[in-house]
């Protein structure tokens, strides 16, 4: 026990002492060492296309005539299913991505450094709504933006950041959690603060007022644009708590549309999944329950720092995804929360909640002994590939993997 | 079918997106509409409606900050009516609904963190689980009241040696019953505060004692439960002699009743050892014992009303009710000689036996106190039978008779179509974890029985205060032609005076 407590205090020491910066936009094949050409990086645990859900089987498509490994989808679904193509997690390559969470080669991604600890992670450039790749789709606008971001965002970004030297990330995320978002499902307030922060040295590096225009125009449109660097953020932070011998602390918990993969600090690398639960939430016009697709993304990497579902009472109206959820009882889950995580984060605090910091350091003993699943936000993919989103709201991590999770410490630490 | 598709804009009404989208659920669903949105009127909301075909040529004027309303209805009379709701749902003012006050912590850590100053914990899960509990609770220092029962001898040793260590009352395991500081646990009653305090290794014993000495007038300061097994050699009265030491150092008990069945012998004479350093007065009771030998400063009491009586220091004192009187009202049952006694109570139905046994009855028990046979022995035959309904063979997967009293209406049915049976004893317990109305069902179940069928005679632990309400209770029961004691011992007196005079 004492081991457990001392292993989980430094594991939450570990992660809150972390001081994340953004410092590069730069293509993912000089980033990400190891990714090679005919490689995707996917959300979640390790899947194989036989068993890829319709999303992330359109995204890998459509990643593929992207990269011009095929000339087109069908060709590219043939090459996927002939063994083609390499498929590995992000979190397998310091990396990670919402929804389907494609990464290949030249698509540009953020590099984030936790200064503490020296680490990286990375994460593509969130495309904005719509019809968008993460969420499945794959036609001619999605790659288009895609070149888009590639041939223009990214490296007009890259100078940017570079002129700036780097954007210190917590203290945006302590502003926006102030400002009502909680980093999954809101991110309008830390992405207009980021634009606050960078707008003036895009102006300075860019040479071309159109390009400007379209990339301010860009972030300023993209409600989600700050969740994917807060993705990359969480996993510099948690990164450095991995491998610390009988602790308990959940380091990552992500989904590949079939599979829910967590992992634990006092297990390492190893995985713990089970079949990914259905979200509850509401749809857009047009689309139902019917349509949705189980749970995805890596994007619950902000959920194991305590944002997301862990912070819904910085975001109220959140709380409205679930069942006759009412956005006063938003503090209700950040509470219950609190029941399964080792301490608060004072760093980043919630006003509603008398500056209460948000509940951090998951504990999969806590998890398995009150029955309290972590709490998720997430948007919808319809379940078709090419479709895109449909919808939003909550799901839960399924308990299997906690208890799978505290069964393999109990035995590695010789207690049955 | 016709389809008629209704826009309608609101400029610069900005709403948040959930909101909208719970709206356009609910809109949606109003009769004769297909599809229906309310969204801002952003470009890729525009792409989504436009696709979901609720927009008027697949177009609207709206911007960004603009509202749009859009559905694709049956009829434009339905199509209109949707939209006036939409449109008094966005203008209503609204309440604030309840749902801040809706968390309850699901652990013991959430709870301690949560909340300043707890200081007990009522542990009522599984026995299988309650040890661990237990632990948890103890070890961030807060007292535990443990209800649950099926926890093995030595977790119950371990527990209460931690506790013991940590200053803290382990009470119980299988401890129906405190009331600490005027707050009741688990079963217990609405009592006035005093100058006695309770010491109870039984759960009914302690609510008898406590509910007759509130109801004579006097107060109860502190009901310490400590478990059925506190006083076995096993444990060695751990909690019974930290219960002492409480009680000895709060000012506000100046005397203190110990409640029991009789104790290990080693155990007693730790116990009374104890007893006789205190310097205040005791009164024991170690049910089922014919005596104990005592300190100057404790007295023997045989059964609950004696206890009570020694504590108050005084006769209770029935407004009017005399056993002898009562009974010369009753008609004898033709041919009928037998008691038979039906009890919730397992501390009451002790009492009962070592009434009737000392009135010279022949009486058997599954519960049986010391020197009476139970019902497997060879000289229950023939004897009369006095039950614990609450005892485990008869509560396993079933509610215990306090809450659920329907375990005993076969039994009180059956005793009443009994020939050779006079009297049919039961006890009814009211307060808190307590069925609602067990007079209510008593009477229903004994509404049919026939004119010379045998006497019931019952009496209802508790208080006025009580949710149940003592007198109210009491009440329906003579209205129903029952006859109601006002103790058990009083109900166990007058079964004796009715058999006694056929």
């Amino acid at each position: 026990m004492k081991l457990i407590e001392d292993a989980n205090k430094e594991a939450l020491k570990r992660i809150l002492e972390a001081e994340p910066k953004l410092l590069d936009v730069i293509p993912a094949r000089e980033a990400i060492k190891g990714l090679k050409e005919r490689m995707i990086l996917h959300s979640g645990p390790p899947i194989t296309w036989d068993r890829m859900c319709g999303p992330m089987r359109g995204a890998v498509a459509g990643a593929i005539v992207f990269e011009g490994w095929a000339p087109d989808l069908a060709s590219a679904e043939k090459l996927a299913a002939d063994g083609g193509i390499k498929f590995h997690p992000n979190h397998h390559f310091d990396a990670v991505g919402p929804m389907t969470g494609m990464t290949t080669v030249s698509m540009p991604v953020f590099v984030v450094e936790n200064a503490r600890f020296g680490n990286r992670a990375y994460c593509a450039i969130n495309e904005g709504l719509g019809k968008v790749m993460r969420f499945g789709g794959n036609d001619e606008t999605v790659l288009a933006r895609l070149r888009w971001l590639r041939d223009v965002f990214g490296p007009e970004m890259s100078k940017t950041l570079r002129l700036l030297g780097s954007v210190e990330l917590k203290s945006i995320v302590a502003r926006g959690l102030s400002m009502g978002d909680e980093l999954h499902q809101r991110n309008v307030a830390c992405s207009s603060v980021f634009l606050r922060e960078v707008a003036p040295a895009l102006a300075r590096v860019s040479t071309d007022k159109e390009v400007l225009a379209e990339c301010l125009g860009f972030i300023a449109k993209n409600d989600q644009f700050f969740l994917n660097i807060a993705m990359a953020m969480a996993k510099t932070m948690t990164d450095p708590a991995k491998g610390i011998r009988g602790s308990t602390v959940v380091t990552a918990m992500c989904r590949n549309g079939t599979e829910f993969g967590v992992r634990v600090s006092g297990t390492g690398d190893r995985w713990f999944t089970a079949p990914v639960e259905m979200p509850e939430g509401l749809y857009f016009p047009g689309y139902s329950e019917k349509d949705a697709n189980p749970d995805m993304g890596d994007s619950a990497i902000v959920e194991t720092v305590g944002l997301g579902g862990f912070a819904m009472a910085a975001s109220p109206a959140v709380a409205g995804f679930v069942g006759a959820g009412s956005p006063s009882s938003a503090a209700n889950f950040t509470k219950a929360m609190g029941e399964i995580t080792v301490s608060q984060n004072s760093e980043w605090t919630i006003a509603a909640m008398d500056f209460a910091g948000v509940p951090t350091g998951i504990d999969v003993r806590l998890v398995v002994e009150t029955g309290l699943q972590p709490t998720i936000n997430t948007g919808i993919a319809h379940r078709e590939p090419g479709v895109g989103q449909v919808g939003a709201g909550v799901v839960k991590a399924p308990m299997g993997c906690f208890t799978q999770a505290v069964r393999a410490i109990a035995k590695d630490l010789g207690v049955s | 079918m016709s389809t008629f598709i209704l826009n309608e804009i609101r400029k610069g009404f900005y709403l948040d997106s959930v909101a909208l989208m719970r709206l356009s659920r609910q809109i949606a669903a109003s009769p004769g509409i297909a599809e229906a949105a309310l969204m801002m009127g952003t470009p890729s909301n525009v792409a989504i409606m436009r696709n979901a075909g609720i927009l008027k040529d697949g177009k609207t004027d709206a911007q960004g900050n603009d509202l749009v309303i859009a559905m694709r209805a049956d009829s434009e009379a339905a199509a209109r009516a949707a939209l006036t709701e939409a449109e008094k749902e966005l203008d209503k003012p609204k309440t604030q609904a309840d749902g801040a006050s809706a968390w309850r912590p699901r652990s013991i850590a959430a709870a301690v963190a949560g909340v300043d100053g707890l200081n007990l914990a009522l542990i009522s899960v599984p026995g299988d689980f309650a040890a661990a509990e237990a632990r948890k609770a103890l070890s961030r220092g807060l007292h535990v009241m443990m209800f649950s029962d099926n926890v093995s001898i030595e977790d119950e040793r371990s527990l209460k040696e931690q506790a013991r260590e940590s200053g803290l009352l382990m009470m119980g395991p299988d401890c129906g019953t405190a009331v600490i500081g005027g707050a009741p646990l688990a079963f217990a009653n609405r009592l006035k505060r005093g100058g006695v305090g309770i010491i109870g290794a039984s759960g009914t014993g302690t609510q008898e004692v406590s509910c007759l000495i509130s109801e004579a007038g006097e107060g109860i300061s502190h009901a310490i439960g400590v478990g059925g097994r506190d006083l076995k050699k096993d444990i060695g009265g751990i909690t019974t002699l930290m219960a002492i030491d409480a009680l000895d150092q709060d000012s506000a008990t100046e005397r203190v009743v110990l409640i029991s069945k009789p104790p290990h012998p080693d155990v007693a004479k730790v116990v009374i050892d104890r007893i006789s350093k205190s310097p205040k007065p005791y009164t024991v009771c170690f049910i089922g014992a014919d005596s104990a030998d005592l300190p100057s400063n404790a007295t023997f009491a045989p059964t609950l009303k004696a206890a009570s009586e020694a504590a108050l220091g005084r006769a209770i004192v029935n407004d009017g009710f005399d056993v002898k009187v009562e009974a010369k009202q009753l008609a004898p049952r033709k041919g009928a000689s037998r008691i038979e006694g039906l009890y919730c109570g397992g501390t009451l139905c002790a009492e009962a036996q070592v009434i009737l046994k000392a009135g010279g009855r022949q009486v058997a028990s599954n519960a049986a106190i010391p020197g009476v046979p139970d019902f497997e022995h060879a000289d229950a035959k023939g004897r009369e039978r006095i039950i614990d309904l609450g005892a485990d063979e008869y509560t396993k997967g079933k509610p215990h008779p306090m809450i659920d009293p329907s375990v005993r209406d076969d039994a009180i049915r059956a005793a009443l179509k009994d020939p050779p049976i006079a009297v049919v004893l039961v006890d009814l317990v009211i307060g808190y974890g307590a069925h609602a109305d067990p007079a209510g069902h008593l009477v229903e179940t004994v509404a049919d029985r026939g004119p010379d069928a045998p006497h019931i005679v019952a009496s209802v632990c508790g208080t006025e205060q009580d949710p149940q309400v003592r007198s109210e209770q009491a009440r329906r029961l003579r209205a129903a032609g029952i006859h109601v004691a006002p103790s058990n011992a009083d109900a166990c007196e007058l079964a004796l005076a009715i058999v006694n005079r056929t």
